[in-house]
């Protein structure tokens, strides 16, 4: 039977077939857009929505975080994994549980400007929506919000992919001996990656941006992690600002407006956002040829426009930097230090910075030496507000910083598309109230001007006190080449001249070794005083931690150029 | 005979002073506890000037100063001093030997280490090279030989270690130049020839040989199997100021061959210590020049291109003060005009013998069509 073909369409039969599409729709179609587009990536991601959320929660509560994330094979389903992130934190109120894990684009975080992991609260729910999509199992959900009871909320929730909605499954008090927190149990399908990509790497660097954090591991392959936290202060908690004005585009202006509280454009401007005194808001009403006393409300499209206009065309000052909390140069050393044992260690934090209104800050930790490989290029750990960023490194801005620098007069050879070598891992964390992104994936930051030099000046930085450090140890290896050498041709020396002459050896020889201690006497004097002036810059450079240096020494470095001192012609111009 | 035995050993006395100077001028430094030290001259373009008068490349007083105690220079101030007293060792026994050998009387390991006190040949040349030029002495004086290179036929008789050679009966292959030409060991008998042919290249010599066209013109004819070596060109010093005889150089037209022949006539920048000693200001450029293809109408086919090194060299030698002359500026720009190169074997296009029927007549008969 032929099927009936259907004619052209006309725009009514058109209309009658669009209708809205839902949020969870859109999403479960395009999973690549929310970093789920294959299952080793898939795992990845879950495990960081699930951690993130519960470093945020922590460190809102003021507890000091204890993370515990299994990954566990299905039986009978070689393709799937059981991913359980369990935390200490202070648990979800109960009737809050099933929109925050059934519903996407619901969250506390998408409306404060303040630096948090998550930038957007779609987190946790997309990965509740992938593992259903792929197993068609629910998101199960327990927690407890009081040490006091006994039990806990248990949920078992799916999303309602039309309406966006939680759909409850089950919901049920169930016991649960730790005091508190939360624990997420998804089965989805995923594969766990090995080394760059794996969940145990990611967690190790979670741990080395966050040093107050207590985090084990066990993979489905046995593999385990267990850092213990390196420090029991939390970090400084960022304070939410209100939007500078620079950073708010004209859609967004209207928007405010509309919705603003406040009765004239004045006011408005001054209390809605930051760094606008009355002063400078007359300022800006005047530019703009607005009357201070118009309500926003009743702005019209070119008038905003004007104002738009005038904003950015004011000069304002830079919005407060204590929205964001850094690491900490001492901490950042710590971090790396609980994960690599290495020969030196400095950590450089700059003064926070602004792009386009929003406020940023850069600090880069750096390691040389020790157990670091030799060979190769350096490892960069690039995290943003605290997340380890694990792909897309060639967009991202922290890798094109890195290799803009010149390593060369660090002592570090530069390979082609200028990404140096050596046994060194830099440590770059990005801080920001809204992070840059290149995409929607959220895993390069943008490589904007302002970025980029922030980012350099850090690294230089970290450079420098490297590069000093170097110079020590080359030193002090050519302090023995110097011995060595001298000892070894001056009995060929004076053998010769023996021979030439007929003069007696041994005069002649102990006449060379009596010079040659001398000589070696001076470069030594002069090789400390170029250590301790070096040791002396470093210090005073940062005078927190900031370069930690272990005696051994292990000199597995790249034999740099020898020294080639002419002590003597010092000597003879003295006389 | 006994008046060259005396001669060399005046010789040996002078060159063994210098050698034993070396060693009491470092026995002097050391008892004032200063660093023991060469000043070894700079044998580099910038140190070499070209006397006009005298019209030889000459080394200028720029000098280096090796230190034995400076990290950087310790390892060669000792391999000379070693260098030094190898040769004393073959004056002392009155032997020659050649420079390999002198790397291996060099070379050993350090007592007490695993260092060598020399890796290569080319260490212990270096130092061999600063040595001559630091006590201004040749190394044939240190009786250090190379290989032979080159040969030569015509009429001359000498007396070489004691063995009188007769250089118009030496057959096909020619007398084979040594290294060592000093006058102690190479005796002129008698030279009846009128002049002296110094050809760059060994087929190009046998042809002359086989065409018996020094017996024809009376002349010595020799070869140096390319660049010449020292040998070749202080015997041809030696003909040229103890006999006073004209020298003529043949080569490709090249700048290579343009380098050899101002070599003979200014001596060379590596060697510019020495140019006083070989240089023949008075030697001719016979040729072959850019002109004589039209000269002589060598066909087309027969050239070669001139590659970049070439270019790179010519422009190079353009430069150079010693062919600042307007016809050697010609000369060179028509070569870099014509882009073109020839050898001396094209000249066999016209004919095997084409070079010792016309064109080596013509050009002794056409004076003015010779290079200076």
């Amino acid at each position: 039977m032929a099927k009936k073909k259907s004619g052209p369409a006309s725009a009514q039969s058109m209309a009658k077939k669009q209708r809205e599409i839902s949020i969870s729709e859109f999403f479960s179609r395009n999973r690549h857009l929310l970093g789920f587009d294959n299952p080793k990536r898939a795992l990845l991601t879950a495990v960081k929505e699930a951690v993130d959320n519960s470093l945020d929660a922590c460190e809102e509560a003021h507890i000091t975080p204890e993370i515990d994330v299994q990954v566990r094979p299905v039986p009978d389903h070689p393709e799937r994994l059981t991913v359980i992130v369990r935390d200490n934190g202070p648990g979800i109120v109960k009737a809050q549980i099933p929109k925050i894990f059934g519903k996407l684009l619901y969250g506390s975080k998408f409306h404060r400007l303040k630096m948090s992991r998550g930038q957007q609260g779609i987190g946790i729910s997309a990965a509740a929506m992938y593992g259903q999509l792929t197993t068609g199992k629910p998101i199960k959900v327990t927690s407890k919000i009081s040490p006091r009871k006994k039990r806990g909320s248990y949920f078992e929730i799916r999303i309602d992919t039309k309406t966006n909605n939680p759909i409850i499954q089950t919901d049920e008090e169930v016991p649960w001996e730790h005091p508190k927190g939360t624990r997420i149990e998804i089965e989805l399908e995923g594969k766990a990656g090995k080394g760059r990509q794996s969940v145990l790497e990611y967690l190790r660097f979670t741990a080395v941006s966050n040093p107050h954090a207590t985090i084990t591991y066990a993979g489905p392959d046995g593999e385990k992690l267990n850092i213990e936290r390196a420090t029991k202060e939390l970090p400084e908690e960022p304070r939410e600002i209100k939007p500078h004005p620079y950073g708010v585009e004209l859609g967004v202006l209207t928007k405010m407006m509309h919705d603003t509280k406040c009765r004239n454009i004045s006011s408005f401007l001054n209390q809605d956002f930051c760094r606008v005194s009355s002063r400078v808001a007359k300022q800006i009403c005047e530019a703009a040829r607005l009357k201070p006393t118009s309500r926003p409300s009743r702005i019209a499209r070119t008038e905003a426009d004007r104002l738009y206009k005038a904003i950015n065309a004011t000069k304002l000052m830079n919005p407060p930097t204590d929205c964001i909390s850094p690491i900490g140069e001492a901490l950042l050393i710590k971090g790396l230090q609980q994960n690599f044992d290495a020969e030196f260690y400095t950590s450089f934090t700059r003064s926070p910075s602004v792009y386009r209104g929003n406020p940023f800050q850069v600090e880069v930790a750096l390691a040389y030496g020790g157990d670091i490989p030799p060979d190769g290029t350096v490892q960069v750990m690039r995290i943003a507000n605290r997340v380890p960023l694990q792909y897309q490194p060639g967009s991202c801005a922290v890798t094109q910083a890195v290799s803009d620098v010149d390593w060369k007069s660090y002592r570090l050879s530069q390979g082609r598309g200028g990404m140096p070598e050596g046994p060194v891992v830099i440590m770059v964390h990005f801080a920001s109230v809204w992070v840059p992104f290149t995409s929607e994936s959220k895993e390069a930051i943008a490589s904007y001007d302002v970025i980029l030099k922030e980012l350099k000046l850090a690294i230089q930085e970290c450079g420098r006190r490297l590069s000093r450090h170097l110079r020590g140890r080359e030193l002090a290896q050519a302090q023995a080449k110097r011995r060595n050498i001298f000892e070894l041709y001056i009995q060929e020396l004076a053998e010769s001249v023996h021979r030439l002459t007929g003069e007696p050896k041994q005069p002649i020889q102990d006449g060379l070794v009596a010079i040659a201690q001398r000589a070696t006497e001076r470069a030594d004097a002069n090789d400390r005083k170029e250590v301790r002036q070096d040791k002396r810059a470093n210090k005073k450079v940062a005078k927190k931690s900031m370069v930690v240096e272990n005696g051994n020494g292990n000199s597995n470095g790249n034999g740099n150029a020898e020294a080639q001192l002419d002590l003597f012609a010092e000597a003879e111009e003295a006389g | 005979m006994a008046r060259r035995k005396k001669d060399s050993e005046d010789r040996t006395e002078r060159v063994l002073k210098k050698l034993t100077d070396m060693g009491h001028q470092a026995i002097r430094d050391i008892d004032r506890r200063r660093s023991p030290k060469l000043s070894i001259p700079v044998r580099s373009l910038s140190n070499v000037s070209f006397n006009k008068r005298r019209s030889i490349i000459e080394l200028g007083n720029s000098k280096q100063d090796r230190l034995f105690f400076n990290t950087g220079m310790a390892k060669k101030f000792m391999q000379t001093f070693l260098v030094a007293e190898a040769c004393k060792q073959l004056l002392d026994q009155g032997k020659t030997t050649s420079i390999r050998d002198l790397f291996y009387m060099v070379k050993h390991t350090i007592p007490n280490s695993m260092v060598e006190s020399v890796e290569d040949q080319a260490e212990s040349d270096a130092c061999l090279e600063d040595l001559e030029v630091t006590i201004d002495t040749l190394r044939e004086e240190l009786n250090l030989f190379a290989s032979n290179r080159g040969a030569m036929v015509g009429n001359v008789t000498l007396i070489d270690s004691g063995d009188t050679i007769d250089c118009r009966r030496m057959g096909s292959g020619g007398y084979n130049i040594p290294s060592i030409v000093e006058p102690d060991v190479i005796e002129f008998v008698e030279i009846n020839a009128d002049f002296v042919l110094l050809v760059e290249k060994d087929a190009v010599w046998r042809r002359l040989n086989e065409d018996k066209f020094w017996k024809d013109y009376n002349c010595i004819l020799l070869h140096g199997g390319g660049q010449p070596s020292r040998g070749v060109r202080r015997l041809v010093y030696r003909f040229a100021d103890e006999a006073k005889l004209d020298v003529f150089v043949l080569t490709d037209n090249d700048p290579w061959g343009y380098y050899i022949y101002s070599v003979i006539k200014q001596g060379s920048i590596n060697l510019a210590y020495e140019s006083i000693r070989m240089a023949v200001p008075k030697a001719k450029f016979i040729g072959l020049s850019a002109e004589d293809k039209d000269r002589f109408d060598l066909p087309n086919d027969n050239k070669l291109r001139l590659n970049k090194t070439d270019i790179a060299r010519a422009r190079q030698i353009k430069k150079y003060p010693w062919f600042q002359k307007k016809h050697w500026q010609s000369e060179i720009k028509l070569m870099l005009d014509n882009g073109m190169k020839y050898e001396i074997e094209a000249l066999s296009s016209k004919g095997i013998s084409f070079i010792t029927e016309e064109y080596l007549p013509h050009k002794f008969s056409n004076p003015d069509e010779m290079l200076d």
